[in-house]
């Protein structure tokens, strides 16, 4: 009570005063100037000053010319984009992709969170998790390196049990077969994250109420019971939540994988728009319509950021990057 | 009925859960193990297959052969380089800048944190950062490696969220006793950043020691700039669907010297176990603070 009028007498002078002094609080942030401006522009230079360069999607570009003599074609490139089935078929399997990976790794994460949650030994706990994080850290290089390992056709241990076991009679090609590429990638995906994605639905299992269990219990509900109407639920929100926020990120599934696995026999499959940009920009040299598939993607992307973001919102959650 | 349902509950319970994590834990290690197996047998004895757990003849020589002096083992320290220069550069950066939007006093404290995370949300695209690396003759050059990741948007909330849980007095009291805000900085607030910036160091030394891409893009015509990465890359896509060891190895100096015993997929299997093993020996000790960096990196605004 006592502090309210002061807080109103304050606020105004405190906002003109703001207003009048900045050229000189700047004078005493200096430091603060030197230490923080220089890699402000060094930001502007690399993350801002490239978009100028989406001027390319506009027109027939050409390296040889300078930006005064450039072809201006307006929509021409996008146009095209959306009439080449090459295009398509990697829209197609970028979203693909993208919406496996993220079924499996959304249900594989919560199973193993909830599976690691009722370890009661600390030790064994920790040494599973510790195991399950580590592929996190390896480059994809490594991984898709061991994956085709794994799966080759002389002496891959996924061939060697299947016929061992009598499944097959033959090895399979499994890479060379592009019906099998998207669960290749998938599978992949979910061998290197899922420990590390099960990290932040173990801590919202931490963080539910213990009493609840134990009114459970009273009540004399079994394990399943529990899990089902009690962790379930109180990681209900967490879970909503990302996968909102996954969905913004749906035609990121990702390059690295498919660009070390694929090969000239799944290329229909396994293709995706950052490969198709890369293919036709660099390797190609068409600038204009890589570009113009590149910002395509970064359009999307942000629009469904941002409408994600407020879905999220009204579930009562805060934005979460 | 009831007790013995009880009893029954848990033991089926705990056996299932108890295969599924060891099932996990055997698909997660096995494929090391069997690198490394690989890695010390003979290349022309793996050829015959049936390598598991253990080499079957044991030698030394894929190891010989990736660092005896030739392209892998010049490869090998470029990627030491990388990774410890932009990691030390890009923590002192990013926190300096985490500290200026920290201070709220700071007159340029919001338009710099607004400019910093729109960053997350877009990028130029692949196209358009390629020229830009190009017009600033970056291409073919060391430089490369270093320059255009050291801001991370991400890495600087996390650090700002960090110092501003910091008591406000020690900022004060060193403002008394007459320290700038560099000074400050430096003495003050750097060294107790020390558990986030063990965070963001092995984000940041991580990211650099496993990428590739860079090197492929942007210097991948300039051969004493070739990183362990990419030199694995291009074992594993010239090696990936010809286990034989006829196939042509672009590491080829070093393997000529021990051609008999060394194959692509035996060399291939030893710098996976170079390239992994950093990873490998620093992690279990860092696993406190990135477990810790994860929920702080969840903290908002």
């Amino acid at each position: 009570m006592a502090s309210t009028p002061e807080i109103m007498t304050s606020k105004p002078s405190a906002k003109a005063g703001t207003k009048l002094s900045v050229m000189k609080r700047m004078r005493g942030q200096k430091q603060l100037m030197l230490m923080s401006l220089p890699i402000m522009i060094y930001v502007v230079i690399f993350s801002y000053y490239p978009i100028w360069g989406w001027t390319m999607a506009f027109q027939n570009y050409s390296p040889a010319k300078k930006f005064s003599e450039q072809q201006w074609v307006g929509f021409k490139q996008f146009i095209f984009l959306f009439s080449d089935e090459t295009f398509l078929r990697v829209l197609r399997n970028t979203i693909g992709m993208s919406v496996i990976n993220m079924v499996f790794g959304f249900v594989t994460a919560i199973v193993f969170a909830i599976l690691l949650n009722e370890i009661k030994n600390k030790l064994y706990k920790r040494t599973i998790q510790t195991i399950s994080y580590l592929p996190h850290f390896l480059s994809w290089i490594i991984v898709t390196g061991i994956v085709a390992n794994t799966l080759s056709v002389d002496g891959g241990i996924v061939n060697d049990v299947l016929m061992k076991l009598g499944f097959i009679n033959e090895p399979i090609m499994w890479l060379s077969k592009p019906h099998y590429f998207w669960g290749i990638v998938a599978g992949s995906h979910v061998w290197k994250e899922v420990g590390w994605n099960a990290i932040i639905y173990l801590a919202a299992i931490t963080s539910i109420d213990p009493s609840l269990y134990e009114a459970a219990e009273i009540d004399g509900a079994n394990r399943y019971k529990k899990m089902m109407h009690i962790t379930l639920p109180g990681i209900k929100s967490i879970v909503i939540i990302l996968l909102i926020m996954n969905l913004g990120w749906i035609l990121e599934a990702g390059f690295e994988v498919q660009y070390l696995l694929g090969n000239g026999v799944v290329i229909d499959w396994s293709q995706t728009i950052d490969i198709f940009v890369l293919k036709y920009g660099l390797q190609l040299g068409n600038y204009s319509l890589a570009t113009a598939a590149g910002i395509f993607k970064t359009a999307v992307s942000i629009t469904l950021i941002f409408a994600a973001n407020k879905i999220a919102q009204r579930f009562g959650e805060d934005r979460l990057i | 009925m009831k007790t013995k349902q009880l009893r029954a509950e848990p033991i089926v319970f705990h056996s299932f859960n108890t295969i599924v994590m060891i099932l996990l834990a055997v698909v997660t290690l096995y494929p090391f193990l069997n690198t490394l197996a690989v890695s010390f047998n003979a290349g022309n004895d793996t050829i015959r297959g049936g390598i598991y757990l253990w080499p079957r003849v044991w030698t030394q020589q894929n190891y010989t052969a990736v660092f005896a002096g030739g392209a892998i083992y010049h490869a090998f320290w470029i990627s030491v380089a990388r990774t410890v220069i932009a990691t030390v550069l890009s923590l002192f950066l990013t926190s300096m800048l985490a500290y200026t939007v920290s201070r709220k006093e700071y007159v340029f404290r919001k338009p710099i944190t607004i400019i910093i995370v729109l960053t997350m949300y877009f990028n130029a695209g692949l196209i358009p950062s390629y020229f830009l690396i190009k017009d600033l003759h970056l291409l073919n050059s060391f430089y490369v490696y270093i320059i255009p990741g050291l801001i991370s948007a991400f890495n600087m909330i996390v650090i700002r969220t960090y110092i501003q849980t910091l008591p406000e007095g020690l900022i004060e009291s060193a403002k008394i006793d007459g320290a700038g805000d560099f000074r400050t900085f430096i003495s003050i607030i750097f060294p107790l950043c020390q558990p986030v910036l063990a965070t963001v160091a092995l984000f940041v030394a991580v990211g650099q020691w496993n990428s590739w891409f860079d090197t492929f893009l942007y210097a991948s015509s300039k051969e004493n700039l070739s990183t362990l990465q990419y030199e694995l890359m291009k074992l594993l896509s010239s090696s990936m669907f010809s286990n034989s060891n006829a196939a042509v190895s672009s590491s080829g100096s070093a393997m000529n010297a021990v051609q008999n015993m060394v194959t692509p997929v035996s060399i291939r299997a030893a710098i996976t176990i170079v390239s992994a093993l950093p990873i490998l020996v620093v992690y279990p000790f860092m696993q406190k603070y990135f477990v810790h960096g994860m929920q702080l990196g969840s903290v908002k605004e």
